[in-house]
């Protein structure tokens, strides 16, 4: 079931994009950056983790999830030292994906031949 | 041709007329990689006993693992062309660009070809992102204290 939930709830997502994109004068860039704003702002009262428990982890996967952690993550820091907290924190939950990317990416890069 | 006319040409070659053909589109990659996300997390959290954040992070590495490989094989470019923003809106198109800028300018050189492109796609997702967390941080801290 959550399964199917998770089906729905990213192709939704997918779908809006697609429709901006379509409808307006936005590029993918400004699309991903609306979408990690739009997360974030659903972070603030939780309402993100709240969707995440409804319909399943798939939510974790479109870029809107990055703004969400991006979001409690600071807070979370917050909490634990105070104002400094806000730039320590902020990166915790998602550098584990960031840094994945830059790590892979250069390995790739060394192997993988440029197209011409 | 006047300018209007010279416009009106324009956006209607740039965008692609079958609104509704991309949305369903979008819609059944996104939903696919979406459930296949869910099945990897829970797959992962039985698997290796996992908190279901730290199976969350696992689930992030392999999709974003996939994206740089297949951006590697020089295969996710065409498979962005086909499947559009069911792949560039979950964290493989952050991982793809990432990858895909990186060995474009590789021939650049290391620190002025490598160095200074790597975020040069992905770089508004991290700044925007940051920005607008760091303030709506604040109003969470505001509200809840």
């Amino acid at each position: 079931m959550r399964i199917f939930t998770s089906f729905m709830a990213v192709g939704l997502i997918c779908m809006i994009a697609s429709l901006i994109y379509d409808t307006t004068k936005f590029t993918p860039g400004h699309i991903t950056s609306l979408f990690v704003v739009i997360g974030g702002l659903l972070g603030i009262f939780g309402f993100y983790d709240v969707l995440m428990d409804k319909f399943g982890y798939g939510l974790g996967l479109p870029i809107t999830s990055f703004g969400n952690s991006l979001v409690k993550s600071a807070y979370e820091g917050f909490q634990e030292c105070g104002f400094f907290g806000l730039f320590r924190g902020m990166y915790v939950s998602t550098s584990a994906g960031i840094s994945g990317a830059i790590i892979l990416s250069f390995i790739t890069a060394l192997i993988a031949k440029p197209k011409d | 041709m006047d300018k209007k006319e010279y416009n009106d040409l324009v956006t209607s070659k740039s965008k692609n007329p079958n609104i509704l053909e991309d949305a369903f589109i979008s819609f059944l990659a996104g939903g696919v990689l979406g459930a296949f996300y869910e099945i990897l997390t829970c797959w992962y959290i039985e698997m290796f006993n996992l908190t279901d954040q730290i199976a969350l992070g696992w689930s992030c590495l392999t999709f974003i693992a996939i994206a740089v490989i297949l951006t590697g094989f020089a295969v996710f470019d065409d498979i962005v062309a086909k499947f559009k923003f069911g792949v560039i809106i979950p964290i493989t198109g952050f991982a793809h660009s990432v990858a895909s800028a990186l060995i474009d300018y590789r021939r650049d050189g290391f620190i002025t070809g490598l160095g200074a492109n790597m975020f040069k796609l992905a770089g508004s997702v991290i700044l925007f992102g940051s920005v607008s967390a760091f303030l709506f941080a604040i109003v969470k801290v505001i509200i809840y204290g």
